[in-house]
């Protein structure tokens, strides 16, 4: 693809045509002290020769170490078949025509991945996806708010606390109040949570398993916040499902997933994948796209963009978000990941990262100077007391080409000393036993 | 050229209001209902609420288009019609009758006079239609 900048001759022509003597008279509107003097701090051109040299050189810098690290982005196995679906041009190439309904292969599996999310979440409606886990949570507050004409939210402090900053962020814009409920023993603290809840509390929000990896008590949590009239947000790990109860079963208004898990890559941080689901009545105060079945004129099976009037092209500044987009190619990735592994797969998934997780924990815990942070049940996560700073752990894990997890210090300073730790179906007995062998070589284990 | 009955109250933002006692049925007009075109939904977000007039008593969804629906006279929004949950046509098809959105108790009664006669609103529906 080649850069064509404006020719002098294009620019005399645009000047012209819209009536200023030159481009300085363009931008005279802008300010002069906050224009950029100079040059750009840039590098000059260089070669399709060169520039994969220097591409390779930074690839190479690289380091894959097993992973035993989570926090909400996890290295679980991404089959062959993905990424050679989602390769094929008609996906990998397309943008999404304005008139949706040209490409009916795209709204098909966007109909088909809303399919599959209902499914595994046990909730009557999906959306086509938000951008991740932390803004569809954050959407949810406003959607909550819309639908009780309440105010206030309450979070759980088990929300992983990167997606917290993100619903500070979106609430602090709407003018949210926003209350945290404590944790208690590793879990959502219930008497203070039935203390707080009032009828001005439009919505309670839960991470199960929550960021310590510990397995909240949802039931209890439902029937609190519902006997207030409040809504019930959760925010699941989707690879839990085929284990926990999924969020229709424990009456969620709002059910919130990171689709990292279902065969996306972890690529340095995105792109992700939000799963975003709620109650058929709550539809019009959902954000983000919906794909619908029809029939057309011909009694044929057809596609289309529903309920558009939800949506900010229409509704305008009474539109109750702005997503106006979703992550289709990360979308179709989940599609065929809950496609291809089922119902089974996804639970066998499960049990293995429960079976193993549980392995890794119960051989951390017998080291001298290490112990679970929580007794609480939990599914592939667990947070860990450590002799030494979590950071020290890391550092020298990476040495050893362990990645040993992440320093819960990073969010909050009391728990430099601890470290949270995460097991997917991929990591091998060798590969733990490895990373036990490691703690005791480097921390004084036996 | 729009149906506009006698007897009726209108706002210049196309609701039209019927008086009994201290109660109004509020709906829109017919040249508003011909002008958004196939409504698909209402969300009456001010049932219950005490407004004030011109507030925002929720809002009208056509297939192309989303509009306000708003208060004519101040007072408390009493009651919602709960047929258009399923059939928000209706407000296309029988916009002076079955089609009716709201209804309010009044609180300031005054301001009924300041509203439009049909002749009024008749007179604005045509300067509209020219734009």
């Amino acid at each position: 693809m080649k850069y064509t900048p404006h020719t002098p001759e294009d620019k005399r022509l645009i000047t012209e045509r819209i009536g200023v003597r030159n481009i300085e008279e363009l931008f005279s509107g802008i300010p002069k002290d906050i224009r950029v003097k100079g040059k750009l701090n840039l590098p000059g051109p260089a070669s399709e020769l060169e520039i994969t040299a220097e591409l390779e050189k930074l690839a190479a810098s690289n380091s894959r170490p097993i992973c035993f690290a989570g926090c909400g982005a996890y290295d679980h196995y991404l089959p062959a078949i993905v990424d050679t679906i989602v390769s094929r041009p008609e996906f990998y190439t397309a943008y999404t025509p304005y008139q949706a309904e040209v490409s009916q292969g795209t709204l098909q599996f966007m109909y088909e991945f809303q399919s599959l999310v209902c499914r595994l979440f046990d909730m009557e409606v999906a959306n086509d996806s938000m951008y991740d886990c932390a803004s569809a949570l954050a959407e949810t507050a406003h959607m909550a708010r819309d639908i009780t004409h309440r105010q206030k939210i309450l979070v759980s402090a088990g929300i992983n606390p990167n997606y917290l900053d993100v619903v500070k962020t979106y609430a602090r814009g709407l003018n949210v109040p926003l209350g945290t409920i404590p944790l208690k023993n590793g879990t959502t603290d219930l008497a203070v949570l039935k203390q707080m809840l009032d009828d001005q509390v439009a919505a309670i929000m839960v991470q199960h398993p929550n960021f310590f990896g510990t397995i909240e008590p949802m039931n209890e949590i439902s029937r609190l916040v519902h006997a207030k009239n409040g809504l019930l947000i959760v925010s699941v790990d989707p690879l839990s499902l085929g284990l926990l109860n999924p969020p229709g079963k424990y009456d969620a208004d709002i059910a919130v997933g990171e689709g990292q898990s279902l065969g996306i890559p972890l690529s340095f941080g995105g792109p992700y994948l939000g799963l975003l689901t709620t109650r058929k009545r709550f539809i019009r105060k959902m954000p983000g796209r919906l794909v619908a079945r029809t029939i057309d004129s011909n009694g044929k099976k057809g596609y289309v963009l529903a309920l558009q009037t939800r949506e900010q092209h229409i509704r305008r500044e009474r539109a109750t978000s702005n997503i106006c987009t979703n992550q289709a190619l990360c979308a179709l990735a989940a599609t065929v990941y809950l496609a291809y592994l089922g119902p089974r797969g996804i639970r066998a998934t499960g049990e293995h990262c429960l079976a193993k997780s549980h392995y890794l924990a119960r051989r951390i815990s017998e080291l001298p100077g290490f112990e679970l942070k929580n007794e609480q049940p939990f599914f592939k996560e667990f947070a860990v007391r450590t002799p030494v700073s979590a950071s020290s752990i890391i550092n020298a894990g990476l040495k050893n080409n362990i990645l040993a997890g992440v320093d819960l210090g990073r969010f909050s300073p009391e728990w430099k000393n601890q470290i949270l730790v995460a097991v997917t179906e991929k990591r091998t007995r060798t590969e733990m036993d490895r990373y036990i062998d490691f703690l005791k070589s480097e921390f004084g284990g036996q | 050229m729009a149906n506009i009955p006698e007897g009726l109250k209108y706002t210049e933002t196309h609701e039209w209001v019927k008086v009994e006692g201290d109660t109004v049925t509020i709906g829109i007009t017919d040249f508003a209902q011909s002008e958004l075109s196939d409504i698909v939904y209402i969300d009456l977000t001010a049932l219950g609420k005490q407004v004030k007039q011109t507030d925002t008593l929720g809002t009208i969804e056509a297939v192309k288009a989303v509009t306000d629906l708003y208060a004519p006279v101040s007072g408390t929004v009493t009651e919602s019609n709960g047929t258009l949950n399923d059939s928000p046509a209706t407000v296309n098809t029988d916009p002076y009758g079955a089609g009716w959105i709201a209804k309010m108790k009044l609180s300031k009664p005054e301001e009924l006079e300041k509203l439009l006669d049909a002749a009024a609103y008749a007179e604005l529906a045509r300067k509209s239609e020219h734009h």
